[in-house]
């Protein structure tokens, strides 16, 4: 074992001392010393297994993944948030899944629409209820295509059949009325979330859309929210390469598009963890093979581009050149602009999906270095995906507390950090610049060509302002 | 080399290659025609929508509040030293702490017990335990303030039995304060939550502390989320010269300097000075619906004199001062008086752009109060007064306020209803200003209607809970904020014309 990865196995160990026994033990199993090699037997996390009470985890719940992160981005769909008022309020437009179409009549996406619990639901169950509110929606929307009932705590507990209500209400209206059981108890994360909207995608709108036509050429993107835009600027790419993209899920997705990506050709997922199920389900299936791609940073795009490419004939590859060569005076440009200013710097990743990973090639074209990273909701498959991609010694942290997050970066002095709204504050007290790399803090988009200058932009922004000089640190 | 300009979301999909990928992926879309778009989009404007639109009865849409454990969390972190943790799901508290952040743009630490599937089956026991240790060995708060979700509520946790049992394994010290409070999500909002959870608090660590008199007066902000207001109270009881203990300081944590170390506790109100809160000669609230158990457990418990005072526009600030007079014999100082002068002096010279514009307001009980009381005072109209977590009772009392002005003869108020409802009612009825919180801009967008944000959550602003809404001080920051916004929209509206005024 190199020293390097001894140093930061004692650092670890220092920081899990604050800890009762139990809690140590068990938060001992999250935090790891990256080995690249994958040789070092101690240098893996455990991961996808239940926060410990009261420590402070960052995560959210199942709600969050199916609510906020898969379904709430459909855009042509009415989703009701099932049970008492907080969830629906709380996740309230606070992703940013960019849509086109006029909200309140054909889309719905900055909407809170919430059936409001109150103690008689509890009492007396929320069907009835539930019932009637579907009638009340689609007198005042009848353009929406769909509505989803995402379940919140109660109603799992009360044992309420939305499922029963959905049907009947379904056959009545003719669109898809989706009950998503997403009790926020259910699992240990958002994972299990992202898991069971992806179950319900399956089983009530794939394969029942419509496509006049087809081309070789079809493809699906998935697993892209369109966050600030980002998967209109993966698009781009992707129509500049040839490809028709036939449906893109969820960011700017209508249940039309849902419906028809059983008929792509290839489907190419940049969220793993969020949607991997449906490109299994669709390969068993439907015989329809999925690759993974990254969208973010020059190096990672090109490497892409040639990746999709590979799947289709020459004209594409053909086209794929063009697209590199078409975009790279204009990425060497940005690099040669904010490189100068923004390298050597070492950067603290905590964040959650295809961040933790996806953004590091970015950093690394700017010229910057990610010491450390972890997933909120991160499973086995997502850590390997990571290890060989860092730095050997680099802190590996899975379902991190405030705790552990403030004293890695004490002892690692990181120039900036990269997380969450949760997190951003505590860092703008320590005079570390931060980023959110969940929302972009309101920018973006950061995928693609269009999206590489914007990040750098924000990074350099982040790292160089003048207002972090201002702070009075005592002695 | 030319420098390249970089584009963001806000430029960069007004390109025409954008705009063209946008119109070619309708092909996929199966959208509705734009013909039948335009036309819903005209039905909804209508009366007979409208009508359809207060038909419903089991549906909220783009309502204007929140659940309970989030006023409890903000109660409980003014305390000094004051870990809020929530007994139940985890999700629930990512939730409080995000919407916290956002608004004040600051750090919040609160505690969950992850509580899932096990204890969902079980109950929560055993969740409550390991949280109480882990929270207490990791975080080293004076005191624990528990609340619950609603899931910790549907299976009926026992919280005291839970908090004692703790405390006799000696999982946390038997004197660590561990105050508690009910505040499921399906009952009220998060102004009940507040009053749940100080209630909660101050009988649980005023307890065996009755004593002699401390000659101080409470005072009980409420559900308050201008942090410019905990200071300006402070500077005027003391002005005053008014010995007083602010029961929950949420400015300490919610208005932290930036001093290069980030305190998991910067301060609030002592917990010495909250136990011998029962010894005051007297509790004032600044707001009535955040504190109504409170006061009532205060008046009957400690025997104390028990106001609400609600502090915003001149009546009221007024009245908040005779009253404190009164209670404590100190006289009303010049300074005051002055700053008095000055903000009617403002509402003087101001009147002329407000006087006849009508208004719609949407927000919490106690601000809404406040702000019609306000804008009536100068002459505005209220005409739609939106209240999502508003009851009987408040019906009544804003009712009661508004037959008290000729200006509040148009005003309809709308307990219960939502920010849809209000949509209609602004398409039917217009007004010429919207009052409300972030949320009301999709008002703004679709109607047309010039918003002033107010109230909470404020996300898409900075700072403007940094200046006081109460007292003289807070009249003059809200006629400045009402006046300079219908003057730029006067600007916005005249820009093409000789009206186009550089002296107004």
């Amino acid at each position: 074992m190199s020293t390097t990865i001894k140093d930061t196995q004692k650092m670890i160990e220092d920081v899990l001392d604050a800890y009762p026994e139990k809690a140590k033990k068990e938060r001992a199993r999250h935090l790891a010393a990256n080995d690249p090699t994958g040789q070092c037997s101690t240098c893996k996390v455990k991961a996808n297994t239940k926060s410990r009470p009261g420590v402070m985890t960052v995560r959210g719940c199942a709600y969050a993944g199916a609510k906020g992160v898969v379904w709430g981005p459909v855009k042509d769909q009415i989703t009701i948030s099932h049970g008492p008022v907080g969830c629906g309020q709380y996740s309230w437009w606070s992703r940013r899944n960019y849509y086109n179409g006029q909200t309140g009549i054909d889309t719905f996406g900055t909407m809170h629409i919430t059936t409001d619990f109150q103690e008689k639901d509890i009492v007396y169950g929320g069907d009835k209820g539930l019932d009637a509110a579907l009638h009340e929606l689609r007198e005042l929307f009848p353009l929406a295509k769909g509505i989803g009932i995402l379940s919140e705590c109660p109603v799992g507990l009360i044992g309420d059949d939305i499922e029963a209500v959905s049907k009947r209400v379904a056959k009545e209206f003719g669109i898809p009325i989706v009950p998503v059981r997403c009790e926020g108890f259910r699992g240990v994360s958002q994972s299990l979330g992202h898991h069971i909207a992806n179950d319900t995608i399956r089983d009530y709108v794939l394969g029942k859309g419509k496509l006049e036509r087809s081309t070789p050429y079809d493809v699906a993107l998935i697993g892209d929210y369109n966050i600030g835009g980002d998967a209109w600027a993966s698009r781009k790419i992707l129509e500049e390469m040839g490809l028709r993209v036939i449906a893109q899920w969820t960011g700017d997705a209508s249940v039309n598009e849902l419906g028809i990506a059983t008929k792509a050709k290839l489907n190419l997922i940049h969220c793993y963890r969020s949607m991997n199920y449906i490109c299994r389900h669709m390969e068993e299936e439907y015989g329809i093979p999925w690759d993974e791609f990254n969208f973010f940073g020059p190096t990672k795009i090109y490497a892409s581009i040639r990746k999709i490419a590979s799947h289709f004939d020459d004209h594409i590859k053909e086209n794929a050149e063009k697209v590199i060569e078409k975009y790279k005076p204009v990425m060497d440009a940005v690099v040669e602009r904010f490189k100068p200013k923004l390298e050597g710097k070492k950067v603290m990743l905590y964040v959650g999906g295809l961040r933790p990973r996806h953004t590091i090639g970015a950093y690394e074209d700017l010229g910057m270095e990610v010491i450390a990273s972890g997933y909120e909701f991160g499973h086995n498959d997502d850590y390997n995906r990571t290890y060989p991609v860092m730095k050997e010694g680099a802190v590996i942290m899975d379902d991190a507390t405030l705790h552990e997050l403030e004293e890695f970066t004490r002892r690692m002095k990181p120039d900036m950090v990269g997380s969450g709204i949760k997190e951003k504050y505590s860092y703008h007290k320590m005079g570390v610049p931060f980023r959110q790399m969940h929302s972009w803090d309101y920018s973006g988009p950061y995928h693609g060509f269009d999206g590489f200058p914007v990040f750098a932009r924000d990074m350099d922004m982040t790292v160089n302002n003048p207002a972090w000089n201002l702070i009075r640190r005592k002695k | 080399m030319k420098a390249i300009r970089i584009k963001d979301h806000n430029e960069l999909f007004q390109e025409q290659a954008y705009l063209d990928q946008f119109e070619n992926k309708r092909e996929f879309e199966a959208p509705w025609p734009k013909e039948k778009v335009k036309e819903i989009a005209e039905w909804t404007k209508t009366a007979e929508y409208q009508e359809k639109n207060f038909a419903r009865k089991n549906i909220k849409i783009n309502p204007a509040k929140a659940c309970q454990p989030l006023g409890a969390i903000f109660c409980s972190s003014g305390f000094d030293g004051t870990m809020p943790f929530v007994q139940g799901a985890q999700g629930c508290v990512a939730y409080f702490r995000s919407h916290l952040n956002r608004h004040f743009k600051e750090p919040l630490a609160a505690i969950s017990t992850s509580m899932t599937e096990d204890a969902a089956v079980f109950g929560g026991l055993n969740n409550m335990l390991e949280g109480l240790e882990n929270a207490y060995t990791l975080y080293h708060p004076k005191m624990l303030a528990v609340c619950t979700t609603c899931m910790a509520e549907v299976i009926g946790d026992d919280l005291n039995a839970y908090i004692r049992t703790a405390k006799e394994k000696e999982l946390i010290p038997k004197e660590l304060p561990v105050p508690f409070a009910h505040t499921p999500s399906f009952v009220g909002s998060y102004v009940n939550g507040y009053d749940n959870m100080m209630k909660g608090i101050l009988s649980a660590i005023t307890t065996g502390k009755k004593g002699e008199p401390n000659g101080k007066i409470n005072i009980i902000m409420g559900f308050d989320t201008y942090t410019g207001d905990y200071h300006e109270i402070k500077r005027l009881l003391s002005m005053m010269g008014v010995d007083f203990t602010l029961l929950s300081d949420a400015s300490a944590i919610f208005d932290s300097p930036n001093t290069g170390e980030y305190k998991l506790y910067p301060g609030g109100t002592p917990l010495e000075e909250a136990m011998d809160s029962i010894n005051a000669s007297a509790t004032i609230a600044l707001q009535q619906y955040s504190t109504l158990k409170t006061m009532d457990y205060i008046r009957k418990e400690w025997s104390q004199k028990a106001l609400v005072l609600p502090p915003i526009g001149v009546k009221n600030t007024d009245f908040f001062f005779e009253q404190l007079s009164k209670l404590t014999g100190k006289p009303i100082p010049q300074e005051i008086e002055d700053e008095r002068g000055r903000a009617v002096d403002a509402m003087v010279d101001s009147h002329p752009y407000v006087h006849g514009k009508r208004f719609a307001l949407v927000g919490d009980p106690d601000l809404l109060l406040g702000l019609v009381s306000l804008l009536m005072e100068m002459g505005g109209i209220p005409v739609h007064i939106v209240c999502s977590m508003g009851d009987k009772k408040f019906e009544d009392e804003m009712q009661g306020l508004l037959a008290e002005s000729p200006f509040g003869s148009e005003a309809k108020v709308y307990a219960g209803k939502d920010m849809w409802h209000l949509r209609s009612l602004m398409f039917t009825d217009p007004v010429d200003i919207l009052i409300g919180n972030s949320y009301a801009k999709f008002l703004w967008r679709d109607t047309g209607t010039p918003l002033i944000r107010m109230g909470f959550p404020l996300f898409d602003r900075h700072h403007l809970h940094r200046y006081p809404v109460i007292g003289y001080q807070g009249v003059l920051n809200l006629v400045t904020m009402i006046v300079n916004r219908v003057l730029d929209e006067m600007d916005r509206k005249t820009i093409d014309t000789m009206s186009f005024d550089v002296i107004r």
